[in-house]
């Protein structure tokens, strides 16, 4: 059977199990509703990378590569740096995963990583000019490994990770002089997303792949502390107001536990 | 960088109270090949929007026995922004767009009854002001209604968020570009179902809470526009004139 006829038949079994279970109140691993599998967190893993970190979450493991470089400028704001995130889904992290040019899936989750980011205004853009028509650009590659479920919260550690091990390199006449730091990247915030998927009635955080296949709608809420800084309903389904209201709250609270890691 | 004042003596930049959306006008079916067509002006934005199939869905090996696959391509034209001249074609923040376009149509239409077919929604944005996205969803959704695609509810949504310190509704260009948050959100209309949301820049619970229920009243007047828009391209023999 090919892979793609076998995760539809996978979705259907997952479905069924996961409703079953559900209705005696467990998950497919025994853990709470609102419970994390296990998270570890390995920074400085690369030593040619100004920054990177490996994070897992159970099975699914993302590492994250943070590399310097000089760029024009965005004509909108000349005296600002740059960054940037991208997301590879390497065709060994899965079965469905294939060779070529960058799904929309891969899309979503490096924006959705981007946005979390941004908006907590971790990176301080201006303390990145260079001299007139070149900055310096952060570019942070996060590499999808292992698919075990849950690809956007352990991207989204890794990069906090990462960029909490980067150490900003010298620049002497407008070149990067690498492996010669000023000091570390600072870092006042450190965003981290929470996902959940709602299956029936009932709302799961970290969902596992097979758990995924049984999602009826899926939201991710990236916050730091007391913040929200970024949501994104991802895939089919909706939700009441009041079950965005709900993965809020647990997304706050479970933030500050990611954060614990880094 | 400068930062304009977003808020002065009780009123937004273009003079809007902060509940008050920007004129929409929505025309449907004013485009002779597509299925279903709808053209939506929403302050500054310009949208056109054309619906194919169901038809034959190809590649062929992506075709499901089960339904119809829903696809969305939303692009913004080279001049649709006050800046320089942009790229044509799909790009990494449009390819994230149609991926999440699609996703919130999937809800609603019954793909169901058309299996083995695909249904294309093309939008494109030919002005841009702030807010595309959300102008494309209504787009969509009067273009699919308009090309007799079965469906069990109808999606309107609106852009709120936070600028120059105010909870706001429908967010131009210079409040999302300068404000402190954005939150595309929509809904269909029956259930309040959230069918769509994203969110960036930084809110409190409350203030989502608070976002969340003026989207909600905010989206039921787009929904009326997006009726009447659909009663009145049945009035209208043989299609409606575009007007841009």
């Amino acid at each position: 059977m090919g892979d793609e006829a076998r995760e539809l038949v996978l979705k259907e079994v997952d479905r069924e199990l996961l409703t079953n279970l559900l209705a005696q109140g467990k998950r497919m691993d025994e853990r709470g509703l609102n419970d994390y599998r296990n998270v570890k967190v390995t920074k400085g893993v690369l030593s040619t990378a100004e920054g990177s970190a490996l994070a897992q979450i159970g099975d699914t493991k993302v590492l994250c590569g943070v590399k310097f470089g000089e760029m024009t400028p965005f004509p909108d704001r000349p005296k600002e740096g740059v960054f940037m995130v991208m997301a590879e889904f390497l065709p060994l992290a899965s079965p469905t995963f294939e060779p070529g040019p960058p799904s929309p899936y891969s899309i979503e989750l490096a924006r959705v990583v981007d946005r979390g980011i941004r908006s907590a205004e971790v990176i301080d853009t201006e303390s990145m000019f260079i001299e007139e028509g070149k900055v310096l650009a952060i570019f942070i590659d996060l590499y999808v490994m292992d698919h075990g479920g849950n690809l956007t919260d352990t991207a989204a550690l890794a990069a906090a990770a990462a960029l909490s091990d980067t150490k900003v390199p010298k620049v002497v006449d407008g070149k990067i002089v690498r492996k010669d730091y000023t000091g570390p990247l600072k870092m006042p915030d450190k965003p981290v997303t929470s996902t959940f998927i709602k299956v029936g009635d009932k709302i799961l955080l970290d969902p596992l792949r097979s758990e995924e296949h049984a999602s009826d709608c899926q939201l991710t809420v990236g916050t730091i502390e007391g913040q929200v800084v970024c949501m994104q309903k991802s895939g089919p389904g909706s939700m009441k107001k009041s079950e965005v209201m709900e993965c809020i709250d647990v997304a706050l609270a479970k933030g500050k536990e990611l954060r614990s890691y880094l | 960088m400068e930062t304009p004042e977003l808020f002065k003596d009780g009123k937004r930049l273009d003079g809007r109270a902060l509940d008050e959306l920007r004129p929409i006008r929505i025309i449907a079916g004013v485009l002779k090949e597509a299925e279903g067509s709808a053209f939506v002006e929403w302050g500054g934005n310009k949208i056109i929007c054309g619906i194919y199939g169901p038809r034959e869905c190809i590649p062929k090996h992506d075709a499901s026995p089960y339904k119809s696959l829903l696809k969305c391509r939303y692009t913004m034209s080279p001049f649709a922004s006050l800046e320089e001249h942009g790229r044509t074609g799909p790009n990494r923040r449009s390819t994230e767009i149609s991926k999440v376009i699609r996703e919130a149509f999937g809800n609603v239409v019954m793909s169901g009854e058309f299996p083995k077919t695909q249904i294309d929604i093309y939008v494109d944005v030919l002005q841009a002001e702030g807010g595309t996205r959300i102008a494309a969803i209504a787009a969509a959704a009067v273009a699919l209604a308009n090309a007799g695609i079965p469906m069990k509810d109808m999606i309107s949504g609106v852009a709120v968020g936070k600028a120059g310190g105010q909870l706001a509704v429908d967010l131009g260009k210079a409040e999302d570009n300068y404000g402190e948050s954005d939150m595309p959100i929509a809904f269909t209309h029956r259930d309040k179902e959230i069918v769509f949301l994203q969110m960036d820049g930084k809110l409190t619970p409350d203030e989502l809470s608070k976002s969340i229920d003026s989207a909600m009243e905010a989206s039921e007047k787009v929904y009326m526009l997006q009726s009447e828009a659909l009663k009145k391209s049945y009035e209208a023999e043989g299609g409606q004139e575009l007007e841009i």
